[in-house]
């Protein structure tokens, strides 16, 4: 079973953060997470799609925001006041990148055996498939682990979100997301 | 032997190895410039000293034959000529080969067309040398040893080694601890002088010396050897390096982040002082300010590093260039003194190595070509930087045949960079040349005309956050023109707001501020230009450019910021003030936005992007042409 995505090399143990975003409940490798920060104000970067529609102050470091709606897909309708947000430390197109991810609420650092780990069945879940690593259960729910390296990468080609991150700003109107 | 030691000696050597090229390209031109010879063979000598001193046998041995040749031109023995260059330039490639990989051989080829081309250009044997000395006095208290120095003169040759007792006081007066001798000798004439200078090299101060040759006052004692005073006048730069300091870029790198970190918690105290409105606090907030103001510009300064210090590169690669393509090229240079951020100067030795081998190789034409067209047959390639403004401009400009626009043209076309018949101006149509997968050779040289390497440019110089021009003249040359932040790290800003965001625009691009006139109060007016004394200024709505919602503010600021020769005005809602920005910049997540330069943190924590104005301005540009075809 290939239970856990091979490009975020999680540790054997499987130790992830769980977290929720609009009503469901995703995890992340513990090992790439750096610190959870509460909400702090989120510069808005005109002409950025709306998966990164954002940037933050992280103790002195200017760090994107992403929004892992956008490429799960999820509705907005879902979206808590408050919440947190996850700083991970990921590697993007072969460079060192922090970056800041978006969650409704952030609940602990578990670990997910690997017998509880599937992959993701074919049928019956609304992530596209290309972006979900496995999925698991977690105190008696489903958890997705999002597959962090393809989300990026899909984005650093241009091919997720609307705006690639590539294409030039104009001054005609335009649909990037704002506050 | 620790590593630190072993990368320090490395450093030096690489400089030395550098400093070494520059001076005997310098020599081919200059051949009979005294301090030049004075320079290459300072700088072979210190080579194999250090050398040597770290373990490199191989690199002292192979300098040594060298430094001997050098030593005979020093004496007027042997003429510089292009040949001989032609060797030290191969030697100097060998040595810098053994740095990086002590298993690069002996360079016996190397030695054997040396020695060849001496014994044809030896015009005599030196006379013997006539040394004496008197260690200082201090020699024996320091723990100097002279015997060392009588078996290190011995084998160098030395005979007739005489002491001398003249020195020795009265044994009353006599300080057991003082050293009082002193001895002469003769050496042979073909020992270089600072092989025997180096027996010396541990009792520099207070040493009375006295080299001269045994026929000091005949043959040739001026020009060629004016002299032991003169001679050791030359040599004193060499040794007295300790005003300059040699430190490792990340130290810099640190200290600039420590210092970006200062100024962000100086405009964070500043912020609170003015909250508070305590004077004493008002008053120490303004200290901190100035402090870290010129904290700010020293270190800067500190990593400002001429454009000088890569210039040496690229006069080596015309050289071998024009060796190569069997063309005459004059390399000139202007305004090397110019800095730029080390960050900067280090990343544009690539792009400008591509851009002069593209103007010497496809560039210049081959000297009968020349003549033909009435030109010289020696082909110029100039390199001029200058300061303007917050910019740095680098000019590369080559006299040679020019850019052929209708060939571009059709080879953009044939590549799909272009569709048929798109309307581009000159310019434009020469920037193809720097697309992707691009390429104007016919040919594919050994040099250049793959195609690849002026994409490289146009990228790193993007990262850098410039802009490239392309002007060309049939027939007359080629000149590209690269314009630069003068830094990277630290600006002055000018802070405004646009619908409650707040950005920042580099301060030294700022022109003018005037109010928006109450008729281009809407966006309905539609007139993009503004009526600035008399000149029509093209101006962007920030608030449009930045997609900004709610209604704008009813005094409007336009500012005027310039780069290059284009002007443009950026509409405002408020103008806040000025700071200092620390850019920071954007994650690859952002860094395909044009309009952003990079980010900033504001002294209440907030982040803020930084306006790119060279790019506002080009955009500023495109709207006027637009304006034009309109009218």
């Amino acid at each position: 079973m290939n239970a856990i995505s091979p490009t975020l090399s999680p540790p054997a143990t499987g130790d992830v953060v769980t977290f929720a975003l609009s009503g469901e409940v995703l995890a992340v490798p513990a090992a790439c997470l750096r610190e959870v920060i509460e909400p702090v104000a989120v510069t808005r970067v005109p002409g950025a799609s709306a998966f990164v529609p954002g940037i933050i102050n992280v103790r002195g470091s200017v760090v994107p925001l992403a929004d892992l709606r956008i490429p799960l897909r999820a509705t907005d309708a879902a979206r808590t006041e408050g919440g947190k947000f996850l700083v991970l430390e990921l590697t993007l197109g072969g460079q060192d990148t922090i970056v800041g991810v978006i969650a409704d609420a952030v609940h602990e650092v578990t670990r997910i055996e690997a017998g509880d780990l599937e992959t993701i069945p074919p049928v019956g879940t609304r992530w596209p498939a290309q972006y979900v690593a496995s999925v698991g259960r977690w105190s008696g729910k489903f958890v997705t682990l999002p597959n962090l390296t393809a989300i990026f990468a899909d984005y650093l080609a241009g091919h997720l979100g609307h705006g690639t991150p590539h294409a030039t700003h104009t001054d005609a109107p335009h649909d990037a997301e704002t506050r | 032997m620790t590593t630190d030691a072993m990368d320090t000696f490395r450093a030096e050597a690489d400089a030395l190895v550098e400093s070494l090229e520059a001076a005997l390209l310098k020599l081919k031109d200059a051949p009979d410039d005294r301090d030049l010879i004075d320079a290459v063979f300072r700088d072979l000598h210190t080579l194999k000293g250090s050398g040597a001193m770290f373990g490199r046998q191989d690199i002292a041995s192979f300098i040594h034959s060298f430094e001997t040749a050098f030593e005979d031109v020093r004496a007027g023995h042997v003429a510089v000529d292009d040949v001989l260059v032609n060797i030290s330039l191969a030697a100097r490639d060998h040595v810098a080969a053994l740095l990086a990989d002590p298993s690069a051989g002996e360079g016996r080829a190397i030695l054997a067309d040396l020695s060849e081309h001496l014994s044809r250009a030896l015009v005599g044997a030196a006379p013997d040398w006539r040394l004496q000395f008197y260690l200082p006095s201090d020699t024996l208290a320091l723990g100097g040893r002279p015997e060392i120095v009588l078996d290190e003169l011995r084998a160098l040759g030395a005979w007739e080694v005489t002491a001398h007792l003249d020195r020795l006081p009265p044994l009353a007066a006599m300080d057991p601890t003082q050293f009082y001798l002193g001895w002469s000798a003769r050496l042979p004439g073909d020992t270089p002088e600072d092989a025997i200078r180096d027996v010396f090299l541990f009792h520099d101060t207070g040493l009375d010396l006295t080299l001269a040759r045994s026929d000091e006052g005949e043959a040739f004692v001026a020009p060629a050897l004016p002299g032991v005073d003169a001679v050791s006048e030359a040599d004193k730069p060499a040794a007295a390096p300790s005003s300059l300091m040699r430190v490792p870029s990340e130290r810099l790198d640190d200290l600039m982040d420590r210092v970006g970190e200062l100024v962000i918690a100086e405009s964070r105290l500043v912020e609170l002082a003015a909250r508070i409105g305590d004077p004493g606090l008002v008053s120490v907030a303004e200290d901190i300010q100035r402090l870290a103001t010129a904290m700010r510009d020293t270190t800067m300064s500190v990593r400002m590093t001429p454009i000088g210090a890569i210039s040496g590169r690229f006069r080596r690669l015309v050289h071998d260039l024009s060796d190569t393509l069997g063309k005459p090229i004059d390399f000139v240079t202007e305004g090397e003194e110019t800095e730029l951020d080390k960050t900067v100067v280090d990343r544009l030795t690539e792009p400008l190595l591509h851009i002069i081998r593209n103007a010497a190789d496809h560039g210049l034409e081959p000297a009968e070509t020349r003549l033909a067209a009435g030109k010289s047959p020696a082909g110029t390639v100039r390199l001029a930087a200058s300061y303007s403004g917050a910019e740095v401009l680098i000019v590369i400009e080559d006299d040679g045949r020019g850019l052929d626009g209708p060939a571009i043209r059709a080879r953009a076309v044939e590549r799909g960079l272009l569709s048929e018949g798109a309307d581009l101006t000159d310019d434009e149509v020469f920037a193809l040349i720097f697309e992707p997968g691009f390429s104007t050779a016919s040919e594919v040289t050994e040099l250049s005309g793959r195609g690849v390497g002026m994409d490289v440019v146009r990228r790193t110089i993007e990262d850098l956050r410039g802009v490239i021009e392309v002007s060309s003249e049939p027939g007359h040359g080629t000149r590209v023109t690269l314009r630069l932040p003068l830094t990277l790290a630290i600006i002055d800003g000018l802070l405004v707001e646009v619908a409650n965001e707040r950005f920042v625009i580099p301060l030294a691009a700022v022109d003018e501020i005037v109010e928006l006139p109450a008729e281009h109060a809407t966006d309905e007016s539609g007139n993009a230009f503004l009526d600035i004394r008399d000149t029509l200024v093209p101006f962007l709505r920030l608030r449009r450019l930045l997609s900004s919602t709610g209604e704008p503010d009813p005094h409007q600021k336009v500012i005027v910021v310039t780069s290059g020769d284009g002007r443009i005005g950026l509409v405002v809602d408020r103008i806040i003030g000025t700071n200092q920005t620390v850019i920071k910049q954007l994650s690859p997540l952002h860094a395909g936005l044009k309009t952003f330069s990079g980010a900033t943190i504001l002294g209440d924590g907030a982040v803020a992007l930084i306006l790119d104005v060279p790019q506002l301005v080009s955009k500023g540009q495109s709207v006027t042409e637009q304006g034009r075809h309109a009218a």
